[in-house]
């Protein structure tokens, strides 16, 4: 069972919030799943590697230069980037303080 | 003649012969889709300025005399996790309720090029996450069968809208069975491609070593009609490939005699509902009475898919959703601190923990806790290594049969509400899907037939990049029996 304190834990590190009734649903509800995937240790995979990826990737390098779009209308693409955001100021994205002011 | 009743060709046919124009094509659907909509909700919205935009561009091009692709003028829906420049993309999402696309996907841009009509977004499950489509923030999608029941998930906007003739095909995206699943509860055709067949660029990452974009149709020729438009190595997704020539299987002359199917006998223990296993075993016999030699086969890992499924594909939703943080684009609890003393952090917390619902949330949880410090070898590392013992459970098959038969879901198409608070037993819906996405393999969902009237999905798996062999297949069951 993951406690209370466990689970608050682990939601602020994924920068989530629950409020109080999920948060006694989610613990249910989150034990169950860890104790249904615990059937995985039944298996011994001691010299088992890893697979991260269904086929071998490689890296796959270029050159480092700006795309098409970026040789057109660089003013233009980072403008239309920018109004995605919900709040600018002159060109930059606008965010809260991250120290704490004394 | 109904034209919504249409295949690809048929419609093609029509076109080049003026037997009916694109623009009267293209109202027929959006008119049947006004009608319709309302009580199966199969789509988010509905862009008919640009749909009829398109149709008449291609009407101007069949009049000017000039050659068209067969898929030109066709009517499609997308599912609204795969960008479509200029239209809102929500991936079913508050987070991204009002964003719009600056650019489209790959497999769209391709579409466009083919003179694809694009009439609408569908529904989903919240970033593709859930097996019904109940966990779409704007409400759930209806089974065009049976109104009460869930279409499945999570491309079940893009199911239904097949199968109730709102569209003549959809694109969905699968990680564990998202497109499969929901082509058998609706009773349409779907493919999952090979890892790797399909660009992924312009498609909202769920987990990114699993998702495949594919297409779903009422008809296997319609599938790979659309797979073929779709497929190739596309630079700005690095994970794509061509798939080379000598993989592919000579179409139309595929050799039933010569075929070797096995059937996992680990797909028909115990949790399989007794209706769907008849339905899925009169399926493999009339390949057998066809001529195809039939086998028992072993995937001894069977079981450990479904926890190893949820062990990777979590933590990767739980990296790849970390890009939502209410700064860059999507909904933003910043006004709520009016005070110069919030911190970032609140605004990360506030804006996420509103933005995302209850099952991303869950997921995100699961992710970060796998990977978490003292937990990261016990769960996340173990299920890559378990990763491996599937992968080669299916390499070993492959050496003894050339195919593999097997149900698509354990289940029928259940009621609305059944399984929605209980999430472990909605993820057992995917206990048959989950698996072909560990290992990358390319599978179709075919409808063969009914349990208590409601459609049945037989699931063919290939070997990687024979995509055209599943669908010869798919065929040849189509052409003998007559599916409807």
């Amino acid at each position: 069972m993951i406690t209370k304190k466990e689970l608050r834990h682990i939601v602020k590190l994924a920068r989530l919030s629950l409020t109080k009734n999920e948060e006694e649903r989610f613990q249910k509800e989150l034990s169950s799943i860890l104790n249904y995937v615990e059937k995985l240790k039944e298996i011994d995979v001691a010299r088992v590697e890893p697979t991260s990826h269904p086929f071998g990737v490689e890296n796959v390098m270029r050159e480092d230069l700006p795309g098409e779009v970026f040789k057109e209308n660089l003013a233009g693409q980072a403008k239309k980037l920018l109004e995605l955001a919900p709040e600018t100021r002159d060109g930059y994205l606008k965010v809260r303080s991250i120290f704490e002011i004394n | 003649m109904e034209l919504t009743n249409l295949t690809i060709a048929q419609i093609h046919q029509g076109l080049i012969k003026k037997d009916f124009s694109a623009s009267e094509l293209c109202k027929t659907f959006l008119d049947r889709i006004k009608e319709k909509n309302k009580e199966i909700f199969a789509f988010l919205q509905i862009c008919e300025d640009s749909a009829l935009a398109k149709a008449k561009e291609i009407d101007d091009m069949i009049s000017a005399g000039q050659e068209v692709p067969i898929l030109a003028g066709i009517p499609s829906a997308i599912k609204d996790n795969i960008l479509v420049e200029g239209v809102r993309c929500t991936a079913s999402s508050r987070i991204l309720e009002d964003y719009t696309a600056p650019d489209d996907a790959t497999v769209v841009k391709k579409l466009k090029n083919q003179g694809v009509v694009i009439l609408g977004k569908t529904n989903l499950d919240e970033f593709a996450m859930g097996s019904s489509t109940e966990n779409s923030a704007f409400g759930p999608t209806r089974n065009p069968f049976d109104l009460a029941r869930v279409p499945g998930g999570s491309s079940g906007g893009s199911a239904a809208a097949v199968a109730a003739r709102l569209s003549v095909f959809a694109l969905g995206s699968d990680t564990g069975g998202s497109i499969r699943q929901p082509s058998s509860f609706c009773g349409v055709v779907g493919l999952k491609p090979t890892y790797g067949a399909v660009s992924r660029y312009g498609l909202i990452a769920f987990a990114s070593s699993l998702d495949q974009i594919g297409p779903l149709a009422r008809t296997v020729e319609d599938c790979q009609i659309v797979f073929k438009a779709i497929k190739g190595k596309d630079e700005m997704d690095s994970t794509s490939v061509e798939s080379s020539q000598k993989r592919q299987a000579p179409s139309e002359k595929l050799n039933l005699k010569k075929i070797k199917i096995g059937v996992p006998k680990e797909y028909f223990i115990k949790g399989i509902n007794p209706e769907v296993e008849k339905v899925i075993k009169l399926a493999i016999k009339k390949y057998e009475e066809m001529g195809a030699y039939v086998r028992e086969i072993s995937l001894p890992h069977t079981e450990y898919a479904l926890p190893c499924y949820y062990l990777i594909a979590c933590p990767e939703a739980s990296a790849n959703l970390a890009r939502y943080d209410g700064i860059k684009y999507g909904f933003t609890a910043n006004s709520k601190f009016q005070k110069p003393d919030a911190k970032l952090l609140d605004v990360y917390l506030e804006s996420r923990g509103e933005g995302f619902g209850a099952e991303v949330r869950r997921r995100i949880i699961l992710g970060t806790y796998a990977l978490s410090a003292g937990y990261y070898q016990a769960y996340y590392l173990r299920a890559q290594k378990i990763r491996t013992l599937i992968k080669n459970d299916f390499e070993k098959a492959f050496k003894k049969v050339d195919l593999i038969f097997a149900p698509v879901s354990p289940f029928l198409p259940f009621k609305i509400g059944e399984r929605i608070d209980n999430p472990l037993s909605m993820y057992l819906s995917d206990a048959y899907t989950v698996a072909v996405n560990l290992v990358g393999v390319p599978a179709l969902s075919l409808p063969v037939g009914k349990a208590e009237n409601l459609p049945v999905g037989l699931q063919i798996i290939g070997k990687p990049f024979e995509e055209d062999k599943i669908l010869e297949m798919g065929k040849l069951y189509a052409r003998h029996w007559k599916l409807s």
